[in-house]
């Protein structure tokens, strides 16, 4: 068998003991791969023998922490070898973020602490308060206290600012891990593997190691789809009824049976219930398997998304009560700081999996 | 933890099983699921439970078609054959084939009980039809059983050494079991002894093959140091295997001296020459295909001064082989490489001048045997002969690295052991401490662990079967 040495990217374009330490992790499992049918990281290291470190890079956002490798290893501590491979690739992600986020400094905070988050919830609530006090209101059901165009003035560059951020850090992640153009085939091939989480399967679908240690559980891959698609099916939602506004010049209250309440009602509470489904599951977990040092911010960004489809929820159930105005502001307030956190909250993880799973499939496709 | 042996050793348990690696964990689980009573006493900490089975990776399968992730058909024949052609026929034939046979029914068993089942590793393509993979390796497997044994109710004790086995005649009575420097009693109505060889006890290998034994590294895990095995050999318990030989190979010289397990093999010794201490070259480097020769190769190094040997390639042959745990040393020349190396510089470049003049023209081809073979020098390199000329030169220190011991237990084929005054009454063994009876000689890949998991669990069953 013939392995290709030469480096996917330059060697050390950046130094850093974390990605020294998954250097040396990723080596030692190179020669020995018992752990090649759990995801797509061993595969991948068996492809090269000398790492880079946006080789590094590519590794740990491509691993999605099912811990199969750890429980299943012969030199966890205390080996001398003192293999820990999720949470060495955890760290180098987590740090991975915080050097690509644009602009820096802000993901380091908001991926580390949990208060940091509580802090711009309240910022959001806040505002969303003030808002409904002094801008101009117009129209019916939630419009009477917020009006339409006040709304998309704050949520539009809320959302579009943060996306364009996003950006910015994907250019420097694909820079970063030797990316090329990407065709169809990588985005369908990626597409894929995220649609179903497969990295999260345990290479058969017995799922991963997590809340019940070496025992394989599905249940952290359950949760994550329900928030996940919960989220998709509630931006489906609030994207059907700019549509429906704009082009039909339907305006919202809709009724139940109109697409923005089909979409959103099961989307909230997919949302909320995977969100504390993922968050009870957490608890139960070795946090020393993942990276302590953001495991704050992990809980509390897991927590406002559950924050953000219940409070979602209740304010559909709340219709026509005196209690509209509050909880409107609560739930606006919540959507507003998910929002503007997407490129400095574990909301990240997301996209930077997503093309680390498109750079898979590119190095894949060339190896094959 | 104390405490709770104190608290076990107030009950007479059904069945008492000594070891946690792979037999002891099959026949604990065919003892519970009778419903009897079953304790299991691990002499490691629970963190390196497992013994020897950590560090496996597949099964050895019989199969008539196509089996779970196993291709085409591996009939009982063939399989014997290859049993035979490793042991140069020193094995029990009538208990080799019951391993062999009972192969086929233990995989969907295992199956059953956990265990999880993947195709042959990268690299390992040829072992795709006859080898079951375990997902995960042999940890994962130990974990799977330690969790299904758990759900059964096996209460398992870890750190817990076993230091006597009590016998009145042929009747197996307590053991003696020490944990936390305090020993205990504990009462049982039959035992599965499953705790391995011998190994892990330097002083006792250093007794056995020889003082050069202290410079063997021990593959495996440093748990299995025989204490069992002498107990039961001292109260005069028939033995079989050759008590001075284990099985040895070739690994990195800078391995750890305990538990490196699978990652310090190295695959460069047919791409490479191999020199000793003294820079002599001592055997053909090209005998065959590595995974046919490595085994040998223990053997070669440990007769060799300080039981160390060196294998010196160069560039164009450094990706030719699995990467290595550890980086090679190397240098531009080879003088340079020698003094790394701690060789004398002189003599080893003499050594590969002479080598490199016996090169023949001829094509190279590293998948196979090439026939690419030296003329005039002793000894020859008969294939893969390739001069060693092209810096930077690379270098690997290796040293004999023991996987297993092969002194064990007679046993009958219901997995019993014999003592002096004939079969014991409620005594079996499996795993290691009887597989010396199978494997006379050499190793089979993955065939420990077919005797582990079908002796296993006959022993498990034999027990059950006599506490009903």
């Amino acid at each position: 068998m013939s392995l290709d040495v030469t480096l996917q990217t330059d060697p050390e374009s950046f130094g850093a003991d974390a990605t020294d330490e998954a250097r040396r992790q990723v080596e030692i499992c190179n020669a020995c791969r018992y752990c090649e049918g759990y995801c797509s990281v061993f595969p991948a290291i068996t492809r090269q023998k000398v790492f880079a470190s946006g080789d590094i890079t590519q590794l740990a956002n491509l691993c999605h922490n099912c811990r199969g490798c750890y429980y299943a290893c012969q030199y966890t501590e205390p080996h001398e070898f003192a293999l820990n491979l999720p949470r060495a690739l955890a760290e180098v992600r987590t740090e991975s973020w915080d050097r690509l986020a644009w602009p820096g400094g802000l993901s380091e905070t908001f991926q580390k602490s949990g208060v940091a988050l509580a802090g711009a919830l309240v910022a959001g609530f806040a505002l969303m308060f003030f808002a409904i006090s002094a801008l101009p209101s117009g129209g019916e059901g939630f419009y009477a206290h917020l009006g339409h165009t006040a709304m998309v003035a704050i949520f539009a560059p809320a959302f579009l600012l943060p996306l364009a951020a996003m950006g910015v850090s994907l250019t420097r992640y694909w820079r970063e891990v030797g990316g090329t153009r990407v065709t169809w085939a990588d985005l369908r091939e990626a597409g894929a593997s995220a649609g179903r989480l497969r990295n999260l399967s345990g290479g058969q679908g017995q799922g991963c190691n997590f809340e019940e240690g070496d025992r394989y559980t599905d249940r952290r891959r359950q949760m994550h789809q329900l928030v996940l698609y919960g989220f998709l099916l509630c931006f489906a939602s609030t994207s059907s009824g700019t549509i429906m506004h704009y082009v039909f010049g339907m305006e919202a209250p809709y009724a139940w049976y109109a697409l923005p309440k089909l979409l959103g009602v099961p989307g909230g509470v997919m949302l909320t219930v995977g969100a504390l489904g993922l968050a009870w599951l957490r608890t139960k977990a070795d946090p020393e398997l993942g990276a302590p040092d953001v495991k704050g911010g992990q809980m509390g960004f897991v927590l406002l998304l559950a924050f953000v489809g219940l409070s979602g929820l209740v304010l559909y159930a709340a219709t026509g009560t005196a209690a509209v105005p509050l909880l409107l502001a609560l739930h606006l307030g919540s959507v507003l700081a998910l929002f503007l956190l997407i490129p400095y909250s574990k909301m990240a993880h997301g996209f930077y999996r997503f093309a680390a799973l498109v750079r898979e499939a590119q190095i894949a496709r060339a190896a094959s | 933890m104390t405490d709770d042996l104190n608290r076990l050793s107030a009950t007479r348990w059904d069945v008492v099983v000594v070891g946690g690696g792979n037999a002891a964990l099959c026949a604990a689980i065919e003892v519970a699921e009778t419903g009897a009573s079953v304790l299991m006493l691990e002499g490691a900490p629970e963190t390196y439970r497992g013994g020897n089975s950590r560090h496996t990776r597949n099964f050895r399968c019989k199969h008539d078609a196509p089996l779970s992730v196993l291709t085409d058909a591996y009939e009982e024949d063939e399989f014997f054959d290859d049993l035979m052609r490793v042991t140069k026929g020193k094995t029990d034939e009538h208990l080799a084939r019951l391993a062999i046979r009972k192969s086929e029914e233990a995989l969907p068993w295992m199956e059953a009980h956990g265990v999880r089942f993947q195709p042959s590793l990268s690299g390992t393509l040829s072992l795709g039809r006859t080898n079951a993979f375990f997902l995960g390796g042999g940890k994962a497997l130990v974990n799977a059983y330690y969790n299904t044994a758990a759900d059964l109710g096996v209460r398992v004790v870890y750190e817990a050494q076993v230091r006597h086995v009590g016998i009145e005649g042929r009747r197996f009575t307590h053991v003696e079991v020490e944990k936390d420097g305090v020993t205990h009693r504990i009462e049982g109505r039959a035992i599965v002894l499953a705790a391995g060889g011998f190994q892990g006890d330097i002083d006792w290998l250093a007794r056995a093959w020889g003082e050069s034994a202290r410079n063997f590294l021990i593959r495996g895990t440093p748990y299995n140091k025989g204490v069992v095995l002498r107990d039961m050999l001292d109260q005069g318990a028939e033995s079989v295997g050759d008590p001075t030989q284990c099985h040895a190979v070739a690994i990195d010289g800078r391995a750890p001296k305990y538990d490196g397990g699978i990652v310090t093999r190295l695959d460069c010794v047919p791409f490479s020459v191999v020199v000793n201490r003294d820079g002599d070259r001592f055997y053909d480097e090209g005998e065959d295909v590595w995974p046919k020769r490595y085994a040998i190769w223990g053997r070669l190094v440990a007769a060799q001064p300080e039981q160390v040997a060196y294998s010196i390639i160069d560039s164009r042959s450094i990706d030719l082989f699995m990467p290595s745990v550890y980086p090679p040393e190397s240098a531009d020349t080879i003088d340079g490489l020698a003094q790394k190396l701690g060789l004398p510089g002189a003599k080893l470049r003499e050594t590969v001048e002479r080598f490199n003049a016996a090169c023949t023209d001829g094509s190279f081809s590293p998948q196979e045997l090439d026939g690419l073979a030296t003329t005039g020098i002793e000894p020859a390199k008969t294939n893969w002969a390739r001069p060693i000329a092209e810096p930077p030169f690379y270098g690997y220190v290796l040293r004999p690295g023991v996987t297993f011991t092969y002194l064990g237990l007679r046993v009958d084929e219901t997995a019993r052991v014999t003592g002096p005054e004939g079969r014991y009454d409620n005594i079996w063994t499996a795993g290691e401490m009887m597989a010396g009876s199978i494997l006379g000689q050499g190793y089979l890949a993955g065939f420990g662990m077919t005797i582990g998991t079908v002796f296993g669990r006959i022993a498990g069953q034999e027990a059950a079967a006599h506490v009903a």
